[in-house]
């Protein structure tokens, strides 16, 4: 899994009948200083992420196991809304 | 697998409910030399590891899944070994 923001959302009305009803939003990975780090991808919502919000998504196929038993064709995920990233320094 | 060093953890209270109960750590993938290798990834732990451990990570699901004991849920990584040792044979 990895760190990642939200930072926007996607609105498809033509799209695979599996995936109606679910949210797709724009998600910005992070480094481990809270950093924007390489570039966005759309994932899949399984928790109510919402915008601004820090969270931490799945990839790969594991990505669309939150909403079996319904098969979701979705490579990424949003699995977890991030209270708190404790990173001591050394 | 890899060799990784757990740097922190994360705290999530709203989560798939297949993640409660287990910790989510920070973890540094490692070159052999013990350099970083890329970026860390967030892993569920399966064996009790803590901050500043050297770990084996697996990066593929049905592994970190089965470690975990959550067989259909969403882990695409997990540790699953708290390394005592390396031997670097020479050739």
């Amino acid at each position: 899994m990895l760190l990642g923001r939200i930072i926007g959302n996607v609105v498809c009305t033509m799209k695979d009948p599996a995936l109606s009803g679910q949210k797709l939003l724009i998600v910005q990975p992070l480094d481990r200083q809270g950093h924007d780090k390489g570039r966005p991808v759309i994932a899949l919502d399984a928790v109510g992420a919402g915008a601004g919000e820090t969270i931490y998504w799945c990839r790969g196929k594991e990505a669309s196991f939150p909403f079996l038993p319904a098969n979701l064709p979705t490579e990424a995920t949003i699995v977890g809304i991030v209270d708190s990233v404790n990173i001591p320094v050394n | 697998m890899l060799i990784g060093c757990v740097i922190g953890d994360v705290v999530a209270t709203q989560k798939v409910p297949s993640h409660e109960g287990r910790k989510i750590l920070v973890v540094q993938p490692l070159h052999l030399d013990g350099t970083d290798r890329g970026d860390p990834v967030l892993a569920l732990d399966a064996v009790s590891a803590g901050i500043g451990d050297r770990v084996l990570l697996t990066t593929e699901g049905f592994s970190a899944m089965t470690a975990v004991g959550r067989p259909n849920s969403p882990i695409d990584s997990a540790v699953i070994g708290v390394i005592d040792s390396v031997d670097l044979h020479e050739v």
